[in-house]
């Protein structure tokens, strides 16, 4: 919300306050300025520190101010300029300008009243009103078609009220001769957000009344006070309401007589300054007297209601839509409602979306005379919901979707009137029609001494409490250590019980302010430390990948079906009923997609990469909430090594280089028993180079080459791509917390190789787990070093070359080491057909 | 004698001023020093000398023999020592060539944020607490005190899933990691309902909204909350807590502001800021010339929520408070997109 301060110093006095601190105690009070605008005022210059985002400009107090035009005369050179003759409270001068709204005035001769206008003088620095945006110029002597000119009458743009440029500013007639601009009109504008609690001070009035509450000043409030004449409304005009929860209270008021003009220039200044544009007078006061009040107001054309009543008395309803009615607002877009829509309707059809925006029918217009000014109340969730289905965000519909007090409706009716009489010369019927079938109850909350302390931390007296809440309005009452506040009639946040508790306790804070509540440390016992082992144990993990230097990433959960389908995954996905992108329609399936899409994004950025991410993935469960189990999946492609300005190529990472940091992962979790089985059932994984792991019988987890098909589906290069993936749960159920150190020992090992010699058939795993179950204890080291097929071990053989560590409690002789080593070849022989080689 | 002892000398110092190879030195050994050198045969010859002149001649043979001795040492060290210096110099590398790298593993940066804030809330007691990402309207909002159709909810625009008809109910990706504060109040209540332990949780995860994917905005985001309930716990104690923690996470001189909020899950509510780290409060981009960075959210439990954890508002209260450690890093590390963070491009990712 946009709020010119000038406005805001007709409701409470701020002498001694700079911009700045008004800005800094309302943002402390949940009243955050997002922004300054200075448009005139003073702004701070050189100060220590900034606190707000600021922006606009200051009016040198001596360049400019107030003038008067006396007699606009032509140009001798030019059509499209005129010349004033201008006074500026000290001398005269002679000013050039094309403003358009000068024209009708040239050649009238000496003005019977001098037109009043923002007046810049000879080096005055202003906004260029010709340029694109805004470009600070300062004025200069020249000449223009032969006539001198060194000052200006400035537009809207040119002072920064707005972006107007069409002509100069007219002040109002009041405008005092001489007097410097910025003390005349000079402002700044605060971007305050409201808060949803805070619907009340979505309005001068609610912003001026916090501000009095929290500086100790008093609040103005405007004086509603009129004359009324000719017949009274009641009789002319009556109400229907057919749904009081949607619509608890309805006002109109009536005013004959009105005349189409602008409205006073201070009006329009400060409208656009709150972002709203003038149209004419009654339109203004409409828009006027809800900035200022906080309640929304809806003007009809009365005679066009009248015309459509057919001689009959007008008769206001309001009811919810009917499926399939229509009504054209007063925007020109024909709208579609539904039962949710509730409209203000005549005997011959729909007038308006309530709360939302006017229909087009019965609009004020240039020849409206009579008007019927409506304030009502709205069911807050309902104007919402109907603001967003026809996406109409509009003055009206922000307050009231906000919870706008059906009290102030009969104010704002009032108030608005008195504006319209004031600024058009119509003359207000005597009285309102006020149906109010449903008014709100204003809780009654009590608060002790207690309840403060106990929850804010801060001792208060009943009287302290009563003091700070009374400041906002409410009515309190003290007994002995009791506080019974009633909630003022314009507010909606306030509720019952330990709810309407809780709302008065953090209006005692706001209002004693944040900043004086001391810190403290709790007094609280600390519920028992017991940790969250899962979530350290996934800590671990991410640590020993790292160690083995992978780079973590994190991916969208959101991904799409077709995307996944690269990798084969398919079947049921959890599903997004609003996706913000087909992109990101489903939740993922598959982790490894994820990380497979990461790969493919950096592999030609990097010469070699190994990636892991560790998340959950989601399987639906019809109605019901989808699994989210938790996985990791391991990514690898490209060279296993940087190259170097003298070490230019290395080998890529195969098979086995993923194997081995798996096998590195797996004891580092202290995980045994493990078993690689290859498998050729992995779809996306290349058949003869693929296994699956298995910890005490369950499968933890798969790795191998990316299927060639597969790969072919993402932008790789040649080099095979490695992918592995384990089910995060497993593999955390198959690992072992405890673990017992071998010592090292004192005696130095027994080292020796041999050479086996046996069928291509057997697997190097089969080999390796007998030569370890036959040695024993004594054998603390198989290591395979070489494995070799060709002519000199024979066709359809292989030969594999182990380094044997055999390290015993003392140093072992030849001839044991030798008797273990038989009794392995025996064994080997036996049971495998190995051979030895010699 | 001793003439010729002195020539011997001058002659033998002299060959091997001009001796730099190693094997030189030991012809020069051989020749000046050795059993058929003229020194030698000065010894020798020793015997047919008068016994006076023999002393004499004796020592001033053996000062000869020394002094060549010493001199072969010197002139062994000092080859070596040329030689060592001759290789030195040729194996002298380029210090300024690259060095060679290997690869290294990292965490990505939101592990490594999340890892901060999880470490300075666990010594302050805050243990974590993880729960599921995709909720229930109930638990994500109703819970937590956001009514069906509540202006409030317009704050958190929401991503559903497809999961048929539910009413009021429908499933979607979680807002934030709230309703984890439901779930943990619900699991400590039920272990003893009548007197429930009090509770210090932090809770991290992923949270989603219903927003476009751009520079400023993301679809997925992580947080961290914090929940503490129990029977004595002020809106001053949260401040303090809030306080201690800025002062870890920012460093010591960091200067804390609350200022009132709204939340329909705390009352009060606050955003607390700290002074801007990059200008220290004079203004600047960082901070957009406010001085001041929006760093978390807190406030009092509201007693709706608790009362639908199972905890009574009349004997407990309680606080709670929400971070972003993606803005964190953003503000700290002068990240101008929040898209790098998901992008998972290498790039990015190696600078941490």
């Amino acid at each position: 919300m946009k709020l010119p301060l000038s406005w805001l110093q007709d409701f409470v006095n701020t002498d001694g306050l700079s911009v700045e601190d008004i800005a800094r105690k309302l943002t402390l009070a949940g009243l955050e300025v997002d922004e300054i605008r200075y448009v005139g005022l003073p702004m701070p210059e050189g100060a220590a520190r900034h606190e707000f985002k600021t922006s606009g400009i200051a009016w040198q107090r001596h360049k400019l101010v107030v003038a008067e035009i006396r007699e606009v005369m032509p140009h001798p050179n030019a059509d499209r300029l005129v010349l004033c003759d201008l006074f500026d409270g000290e001398s005269q001068h002679t000013v050039l300008t094309g403003a358009p709204n000068l024209f009708d005035y040239k050649g009238l001769g000496k003005l019977p009243k001098p037109i009043k206008a923002a007046y810049a003088r000879e080096g005055a620095t202003l906004y260029d009103g010709h340029a694109e945006g805004l470009t600070l110029t300062t004025l200069k002597r020249t000449k223009i078609r032969g006539v001198e000119s060194y000052s200006m009458v400035c537009s809207e743009k040119e002072l920064g009220i707005s972006e107007e440029h069409e002509g100069i500013i007219i002040l109002d007639e009041d405008a005092p001769t001489g007097m410097p601009l910025v003390d005349y009109m000079g402002d700044a504008v605060l971007d305050i957000s409201i808060l949803p609690n805070m619907g009340r001070c979505a309005s001068v009035l609610g912003v001026a009344r916090e501000l009095a509450a929290l500086t100790h000043r008093p609040l103005k409030k405007p004086e509603i006070r009129y004359p009324a004449e000719g017949s009274p409304i009641e009789g002319l005009v009556s109400i229907e309401i057919s749904d009081p929860s949607l619509n608890p209270r309805f006002v109109l008021g009536l005013i004959r007589n009105v005349q189409s003009k602008p409205s006073p220039y201070k009006i329009q200044r400060r409208l656009r300054l709150a972002g709203m544009r003038p149209i004419n007078a009654l339109v203004d006061a409409t828009n006027y007297a809800m900035l200022e009040l906080g309640e929304p107001l809806h003007a009809f054309d009365y005679d066009v209601l009248v015309e459509r009543a057919r001689g009959k008395p007008v008769v206001i309803s309001t009811r919810a839509a009917r499926e399939g009615e229509k009504l054209t607002t007063l925007d020109g877009v024909e709208r579609n409602l539904s039962p949710l829509n509730v409209l203000v309707c005549d005997a011959a059809g729909p007038l308006s979306i309530a709360g939302v925006m006017g229909g087009q029918e019965s609009e004020i217009t240039e020849k409206t005379r009579n008007v019927l000014l409506e304030g009502a109340a709205w069911n807050f969730i309902n104007i919402r919901r109907t603001a967003a289905q026809h996406n109409l965000p509009s003055e009206a519909s922000f307050r009231f979707s906000r919870g706008v007090h059906p009290a102030l409706a009969d104010q704002g009716v009032r108030l608005g009137l008195q504006y319209m009489a004031a600024w058009t010369g119509g003359v207000i019927a005597p009285g309102l029609v006020d149906e109010y079938p449903l008014p709100p109850h204003d809780p009654l909350v009590e608060v002790t001494p207690q309840n403060v302390e106990r929850l804010l931390g801060i001792r208060l007296s009943a009287r302290e409490i009563a003091d700070l809440l009374e400041r906002v309005e409410f009515e309190c009452q003290v007994e002995g250590e009791k506080v019974i506040a009633k909630t003022p009639p314009h507010r909606m946040d306030i509720g019952e019980g330990v709810v309407g508790l809780a709302d008065i306790l953090e209006e005692i804070a706001r209002l004693y302010g944040y900043e004086n509540i001391p810190e403290t440390r709790m007094a609280d016992g600390l519920p028992p430390q017991i940790g969250n082992p899962l979530h350290e144990w996934e800590e671990t993990l991410r640590d020993k990948l790292v160690a083995l230097g992978f780079q973590e990433i994190v991916s969208y959960r959101l991904t799409s079906a077709e995307n996944e389908a690269r990798l084969g995954v398919s079947g049921q996905a959890v599903k997004i009923a609003n996706p913000i992108a087909p992109e990101k329609s489903i939740l993922r399936r598959s982790l490894l997609a994820s990380a497979l899409d990461s790969l493919e994004r950096n592999a030609r950025l990097r010469e070699g990469l190994a990636l892991f991410e560790i998340g959950p993935v989601f399987e639906p469960v019809p109605g019901d909430l989808p699994l989210e189990p938790r996985k990791l999946a391991v990514v690898m492609n490209g060279l296993r090594d940087e190259t170097a300005w003298d070490e230019k190529t290395s080998r890529t990472w195969d098979f086995y280089d993923l194997k081995g940091r798996l096998e590195l992962l797996l004891s580092g979790l202290r995980l045994t028993d493990i078993v690689y089985i290859p498998t050729d059932s992995v779809k996306y994984l290349h058949p003869g180079k693929a296994a699956e792991i298995q910890a005490g019988g369950q499968t933890i987890g798969v790795f191998g080459e990316l299927h060639p098909l597969v790969k072919g589906k993402y932008e790789f290069g040649e080099p095979p791509v490695l992918v592995a993936e384990f089910d995060l749960s497993a593999l955390r159920a198959a690992a072992s917390t405890d673990y017992e150190l071998a010592s090292v020992p004192d005696v130095p090992p027994v080292l020796e190789d041999i050479a086996l010699i046996v069928d291509e058939s057997i697997s190097a795993a089969k080999v390796e787990a007998l030569i370890r179950q036959t040695g024993g204890k004594v054998l603390t080291g198989v290591k395979l070093f070489d494995v070799y097929r060709g002519e000199q071990v024979g066709a359809g053989k292989k030969s594999l070359a182990y380094s044997l560590t055999y390290q015993a409690e003392k140093t072992l002789t030849d001839k044991e080491a030798a008797d273990i080593r038989n009794k392995i070849v025996r064994r080997l022989e036996r049971e495998l057909g190995a051979q030895l080689r010699g | 004698m001793l003439a010729k002892l002195k020539e011997i000398e001058q002659n033998a110092l002299t060959a091997l001023d001009a001796v730099t190879e190693p094997a030189a030195l030991e012809a020069w050994r051989v020749k000046h020093l050795g059993r058929s050198s003229a020194l030698m045969q000065v010894f020798s010859s020793l015997g047919s000398l008068s016994k006076e002149e023999r002393p004499a001649i004796g020592q001033a043979a053996n000062r000869v023999k020394m002094t060549l001795e010493a001199a072969l040492t010197r002139q062994t060290e000092a080859i070596k020592a040329a030689l060592l210096a001759k290789s030195l110099q040729e194996e002298k590398l380029d210090v300024t060539l690259p060095g060679r790298r290997i690869r290294v593993g990292r965490l990505h940066p939101s592990t490594q944020q999340l890892r901060r804030v999880l470490n300075i809330l666990a010594e302050m007691g805050f243990q974590v607490y993880t729960s599921r990402e995709v909720e229930t309207d109930e638990m994500n909002f109703q819970a937590l005190n956001f009514p069906p159709h509540h202006p409030a909810r317009e704050m958190q625009d929401s991503l559903f899933v497809e999961a048929g008809e539910r009413g009021d109910n429908p499933i979607l990706l979680r807002t934030h990691t709230s309703p984890g504060q439901i779930r943990a109040m619900r699991e400590a209540c039920a272990k003893n309902p009548d007197n429930p332990p009090p509770i210090r949780i932090a809770l991290p995860g992923m949270c989603f909204r219903n927003e476009q994917i751009t520079a400023r905005s993301e679809v997925q985001f992580n947080q961290v909350e914090g929940l503490a309930v129990g029977k004595h716990i002020t809106f001053a104690d949260l401040k303090g807590t809030l306080s201690d923690f800025a002062r870890r996470m920012f460093g010591q001189a960091a200067r804390t502001r609350f200022r009132a909020s709204y939340f329909p899950f705390t009352e009060p509510s606050a955003e607390m800021d700290i002074e801007c780290f990059v200008c220290g409060g004079k203004g600047c981009s960082v901070c957009k010339n406010s001085g001041w960075l929006e760093i978390l959210g807190c406030g009092m439990v509201h007693p709706i929520v608790l009362q639908n954890g199972g905890y009574d508002p009349k004997r407990y209260t309680g606080y709670a408070f929400g971070m972003g450690p993606e803005r964190q890093l953003m503000l700290r590390n002068k990240i101008n997109d929040i898209r790098y963070f998901w992008g998972n491009d290498v790039r990015f990712l190696e600078q941490f």
